[in-house]
């Protein structure tokens, strides 16, 4: 029998609501389902994790206090974690975070590892993932001795499965990591993860300028959704790198998303194409996400945008 | 300084992908260098520019059609590459053993730069498995780059607007992020000259490399489901925005 534990990702002593999507879609297939926790508050966090089927919480520390933040010596501690509990699959979010992670793991372990994936199959271990740009899904077979699977943030609605869970401490070893963390630097102008939002409002060439992308920020703001935008806006040096979606930018799956004056490219899909919802706004009725969408405007997004800000804002206050 | 680039001969993101016997796919379609392994090589570049004495070595996996990558990045500066030919198509875990056999043949790395993926694949994990064989320290995603008496300063994202300032000691293997730099676009001479730099080809058979303890197989590809059936929303923009709303409010349940 796998024993399976989960590496839960927090921000600001909460748990990223990602997380139990990623617990639901694994709980079934295994029994007492562990959650490695990294900052020495697993306490915080058990009423939630037990709604949801943790019967276990590990809460990794140092004898002294949280184990700082260094990928090496955290991917050390969580290896640590695994051997002392038996852990032989590790299933982790595809964030940012868990893009320096999960790899650092495996490839400690010398164990597979499949990134991204859709779905995951613990008993025949196999894992479905999107390959080629998303033009493909690629099952894929793994063995070793352990497992790591990076989870595609969204892929699983959250479902509630509650019981009772144990907390437990784990200090461990001091280790000398091989490189150093100088310095972690917050950006103060954009809050919300493009992986983690509910929905996305994005911006291609048809915004124009990078001024105009303020509609889309004063929009989204209103209902908690991230700003998200094509390569075309991204080349054009109206927004930073970090909000590209598509196949060079993010990989998104939200309830949600609004393409705003974006023409579709392929290399834009690969991003966004498994989203629940594609709402097209654009002036051109033969552009390509026009054509494969689920509702479309033709109409320019200067006339709808803040309209949709407005009437947002009506609807929440009446919530 | 010697800098290796490891670079992945990849389908365009653009080209309609066939899938043929159950788990691969038609390669009648352009291949070429992995965008973000452009990177990898324009920071190379950029790195033998500012320290003068250096030389750049490509490195690659692929059957004999991986040349053409590795041309590629010869134009864009790279002094000479080294293809390592395997027909078969091996996961992440063999690659990086036969990277790490290949570089250790050819000489002492002082930095490895590598693609933060592939796009084909999309495995992110190969530059820590290299890095891990090797014994050496690495870092991914990189977006910004320099170089110190001893060691690089890395930046790189951890979620949306956080970023870490790593301090990384030499050699070490860095993965590149898109932000990272601009790639430059070879011209007619950097091409031409490029065909004359050397390209050593290795047997993979020949690195002696023993079988891993784990492994990774792709059982089957399958078409994504790419048809979705677009309805209008029409009318004033006020029309549209309340029937949008209902959308979100009903069917996405998203307010």
């Amino acid at each position: 029998m796998e024993k399976i534990g989960i590496l839960i990702e927090t921000k600001d002593d909460v748990i990223k609501k990602t997380n139990f999507g990623m617990i639901s879609q694994v709980r079934g297939q295994t029994r007492g389902l562990c959650a490695l926790v990294m900052n020495a508050k697993g306490s915080l966090y058990q009423e939630q994790l037990q709604a949801y089927g943790i019967e276990k919480i590990i809460d990794i520390a140092t004898g002294e206090g949280p184990l700082q933040w260094n990928p090496v010596a955290w991917a050390g501690a969580i290896i640590s974690a695994m051997n002392q509990f038996g852990i032989n699959t590790l299933c982790g979010l595809t964030s940012a975070l868990g893009k320096d992670l999960l790899p650092r793991i495996a490839a400690r372990l010398d164990a597979p590892l499949v990134m991204d994936c859709m779905e995951i199959d613990l008993v025949r271990h196999t894992a479905k993932k999107s390959q080629f740009s998303g033009k493909t899904v690629a099952t894929i077979k793994v063995s070793g001795h352990h497992y790591v699977f990076g989870m595609r943030p969204n892929a699983a609605e959250a479902a509630p499965q509650p019981c009772e869970s144990e907390l437990i401490a784990y200090h461990v070893p001091a280790e000398s990591p091989d490189l150093a963390v100088r310095q972690i630097k917050q950006d103060a102008a954009q809050g919300i993860d493009l992986t983690e939002a509910d929905v996305i409002i994005s911006g291609g060439r048809g915004m124009e300028n990078a001024e105009n992308f303020d509609i889309l920020f004063e929009c989204a703001q209103v209902i908690g959704a991230a700003v998200g935008a094509s390569r075309a806006a991204v080349d054009a040096g109206w927004v930073p790198h970090t909000m590209q979606v598509g196949q060079t930018g993010a990989t998104v799956n939200p309830k949600v998303y609004i393409a705003c004056g974006i023409s579709g490219s392929v290399q834009h899909f690969a991003g966004m194409k498994t989203s629940g919802l594609i709402v097209a706004v654009n002036t051109d009725p033969e552009a390509g996400i026009v054509k494969n969408c689920d509702y479309y405007m033709v109409a320019d997004l200067f006339d709808v945008i803040p309209v949709l800000t407005d009437r947002l804002k009506a609807a929440v206050e009446d919530n | 300084m010697k800098i290796y680039v490891c670079v992945k001969h990849v389908p365009d993101s653009a080209a309609r992908i066939t899938i043929v016997a159950k788990n691969q796919i038609a390669e009648d379609i352009t291949f070429l260098l992995n965008p973000y392994d452009e990177n990898a090589v324009e920071e190379a570049v950029r790195l033998k520019e500012q320290t003068g004495n250096s030389e750049i070595i490509a490195v690659t996996l692929g059957k004999q059609s991986a040349l053409n990558t590795l041309q590629a990045a010869l134009a864009m500066g790279a002094d000479r590459a080294i293809l390592v030919k395997t027909d078969n198509r091996p996961d992440s875990i063999m690659t990086a053993r036969a990277l790490k056999a290949a570089i250790e043949l050819d000489g002492k790395p002082d930095i490895i730069f590598t693609g933060k993926e592939s796009i084909d694949g999309e495995g992110m994990q190969t530059m820590f498995r290299l890095a891990a064989a090797m014994g050496l320290p690495v870092a991914t995603n990189a977006v910004a780059f320099a170089l110190a008496q001893d060691h690089a300063a890395v930046e790189s994202d951890l979620e949306a607007g956080v970023r870490q300032e790593l301090e990384i000691p030499l050699p070490c293997v860095i993965g590149t992020g898109k932000g990272l730099n601009t790639p430059r676009y070879p011209t007619f001479m950097d091409i031409r000259n490029s065909k004359k730099k050397e390209i050593r080809q290795i047997d993979m058979d020949d690195l002696g490399i023993e079988a891993p303890p784990s492994s990774m197989e792709v059982l089957e590809l399958e078409p994504s489901v790419e048809q979705r059936q677009p309805k209008e929303i029409k009318g004033t923009p006020l029309e549209m925005v309340r029937q949008l709303i209902e959308v979100l409010r009903q069917e996405a349940k998203v307010i």
